[in-house]
């Protein structure tokens, strides 16, 4: 047994959590400023520049904002959808259900990134659909909300689905056997039981956008926190890697609130 | 109880894995120091042992500007040495330096501003020019500058020079328009396509050279606190305005938003400027440059000083500076060539005059991209900002 997990174990200490060490030390170093090489000086400056200047205050905040939003927007999405699955959708129906939502999921990043761009933009679909009510394509913050929340949704819906389906009937039977109503049952059974899955779900969604590059360097031309870490990396990765100590102290707050919240029991 | 110590246990493991892992990484920075070797590992000492030893190799692996590779001259290198031709795209300057210090790649074609980076670094090796024959033909005004030559030591050969050009769709701006005032004005709110790399900066100082004499700009790369804090302030004035950031990894959507309109009038290099031309219909754009001058590049071909195919890079930098093939990639990508040779093998007989290739008077206010360094360079001493802070001050530029 010993010997069979220690490649696993091997490769997740020395590659995982190895390449994360030696990143996290890199913050605490700097760069020779000719040549960009990492000198390997202790030192607390990196961290001193990115609670200091404003813009590194902004772009966190920015993100963790966009973040948020794309949750909310997911769950608000995901739940009706996955209700519909796993409480009054046929078996057949179901399963076309499951495979529509994991049918993105197949299909490229970046083509889906690309389609995003081109139907957003000036002469896009969404232009063309909004144009004779007079209104115009959404700008930068509200696409880019719009395509974090296309992107990830499938991660909120299937976490939800099989809280959803893990509900014992008798329960909500024995609600409505009580007197309530089904809108009552929904509120004061289903919903509590079920939110545990929803955190679980909103760990995918708040964790992918906070640290996605991509989507904001094709949609949008602010920053996000990934955007800068991408653009230190090469001339200065001690501050990239200092900034990547805020997404890593997000996630590590979100967990510990969402264990609380027993979403790892959901998961 | 057993449980909890094999919980500590667990962590004492951790522990002792993560010193030992600062241990190692504290102890392998010790000799920074990178004396560039002048002999390259499995180089063949004569051109013909090369190209018998290229054969064995079977492939050069560059990282390159897009476009400096394309099939319509790579494909007969491959056919002429055996050398396939594997490319990566550089994003910028950055990217490169940073590409190569992988030490994956065979060679490089490095602008002004990473050149001096790799050679400080190690990370390039200098050049046999007994080895590179068609190096004789290079215009001597490209050979031995600052930027390719270290104590009278040639690491690399030179590519070609351009400009980095104003560019305006025909629709928006008059045709007679000679002037980086469009991009800096506040005119074009939201249409604005820009580069982006701190190295843009400089654009910003090549503007103010000519707006605000009282700056004192010389040199664009050597800015003081004052001149450097007036490019910054232009520069965040400007960020409002810029509908789109295009690089050397995302140059193609500059093509694409030109054609629909997302961006008008922006920075460009003239090879997108040929790109758009080559559209169905033609996006109908003017592209010069303005009066006050404009920021360019001179690259260089080097060998990486890890090369594991330095026959084939050997037979490359040869190649690509032989009159056909300086030729073409000259006119592909819209620059100036290097071999004086080469102005005769252009398609377009006009090329070299159109691209100004021997008309030194025409690149005097253009500043080929460098790497800012804190010594000024002249009686200001380390008064300049380093790269470091350009590379800061750009994230705070784009907020």
């Amino acid at each position: 047994m010993a010997s069979l997990l220690a490649a696993p174990v091997g490769w997740l200490l020395v590659v995982y959590v190895g390449s994360l060490v030696l990143l996290l030390m890199a913050a605490f170093w700097e760069t020779e400023p000719f040549t960009n090489d990492v000198v390997r000086h202790w030192n607390l400056d990196n961290f001193r520049r990115i609670i200091e200047q404003d813009v590194y205050r902004d772009v966190a905040w920015r993100t963790i904002q966009m973040a948020g939003l794309v949750t909310i927007a997911d769950a608000v999405l995901a739940f009706p959808i996955a209700y519909y699955m796993a409480r009054v959708a046929s078996p057949r129906t179901r399963d076309i259900l499951v495979v529509a939502v994991l049918t993105p999921l197949w299909a490229s990043y970046l083509v889906k990134a690309f389609a995003w761009n081109a139907m957003l933009g000036d002469q896009g679909f969404v232009n063309w659909l909004l144009e004779p009510f007079g209104l115009s394509a959404p700008g930068e913050w509200t696409g880019l909300w719009l395509t974090f929340t296309y992107f990830w949704h499938p991660f909120m819906i299937l976490p939800i689905y099989a809280g959803l389906e893990r509900i014992p009937s008798s329960l909500l039977e024995a609600s409505g056997d009580l007197g309530a109503r089904s809108l009552r049952t929904f509120w004061r059974v289903t919903l509590p039981l079920a939110f545990p899955a929803v955190v679980a779900g909103s760990i995918f969604t708040f964790s992918l956008t906070l640290g996605d590059y991509i989507l904001p360097t094709l949609i949008a031309d602010q920053q996000f926190i990934g955007t800068v870490i991408y653009g230190d990396r090469s001339s200065n990765l001690p501050v990239a890697a200092a900034f990547a100590m805020v997404p890593i102290a997000v996630m590590t707050i979100y967990l510990l609130v969402a264990r609380r919240l027993g979403a790892f029991k959901a998961l | 109880m057993r449980k909890v110590r094999r919980k500590h246990l667990g962590l004492a493991a951790m522990a002792a894995f993560v010193g030992a892992l600062a241990f190692l990484a504290a102890g392998c920075g010790g000799d920074g120091d990178s004396s560039a070797s002048t002999e390259l590992e499995g180089l063949g000492t004569s051109i013909e042992e090369i190209q018998s030893m290229a054969r064995d190799e079977g492939e050069v692996n560059l990282v390159i500007w897009a476009g400096y590779a394309d099939k319509s001259w790579a494909d007969d290198f491959t056919s002429q040495t055996g050398c396939n031709v594997v490319t990566k795209d550089g994003a910028s300057s950055d990217d490169m330096v940073d590409l190569m210090a992988t030490g994956a790649y065979d060679g490089v074609s490095a602008s002004g501003d990473a050149t001096l980076r790799l050679i400080a670094r190690g990370d390039v090796a200098p050049v046999n020019f007994d080895l590179t024959p068609n190096y004789a033909d290079v215009f001597e005004g490209l050979k031995d500058q600052s930027y390719n030559t270290v104590d009278g030591v040639g690491y690399g050969v030179p590519h070609g020079r351009g400009p980095n050009l104003l560019v305006f769709r025909n629709d928006i701006l008059p045709a007679d328009t000679n002037t980086w005032a469009p991009i800096w004005d506040g005119s074009q709110a939201g249409k604005l396509s820009i580069y982006d790399n701190p190295i843009f900066i400089a654009d910003a100082a090549v503007y103010l050279k000519a707006t605000q004499p009282d700056l004192g700009i010389e040199n664009p790369y050597e800015l003081d606190e004052d001149q450097f804090t007036a490019a910054v302030d232009l520069l965040k004035q400007q960020r409002p305005d810029v509908g789109q950031y295009w690089d050397g990894a995302t140059y193609a959507r500059q093509v694409t938003d030109f054609k629909s309109g997302e961006t008008t009038v922006g920075t460009t290099w003239p090879y997108q400027t040929n790109l758009m031309a080559a559209e169905k219909p033609p996006v109908s754009v003017t592209s010069l440059k303005p009066a006050e001058g404009t920021t360019g590049w001179s690259d260089t071909w080097m060998i990486s000083s890890k090369a594991a195919h330095p026959n084939c890079t050997y037979l490359w930098m040869n190649y690509i500076i032989s009159p056909e093939a300086n030729a073409k990639v000259a006119e592909y990508f819209g620059e100036a060539p290097s071999n004086s040779k080469a102005c005769d093998m252009t398609t377009d007989p006009d090329h070299c005059e159109t691209y100004h290739a021997t008309d030194e008077a025409w690149w005097e206010d253009v500043y080929y991209w460098d790497t800012p360094q804190p010594d000024c360079g002249d009686d200001r001493g380390e008064a300049c900002k380093s790269y470091e802070d350009w590379r800061a001050a750009w994230t705070e530029i784009k907020g």
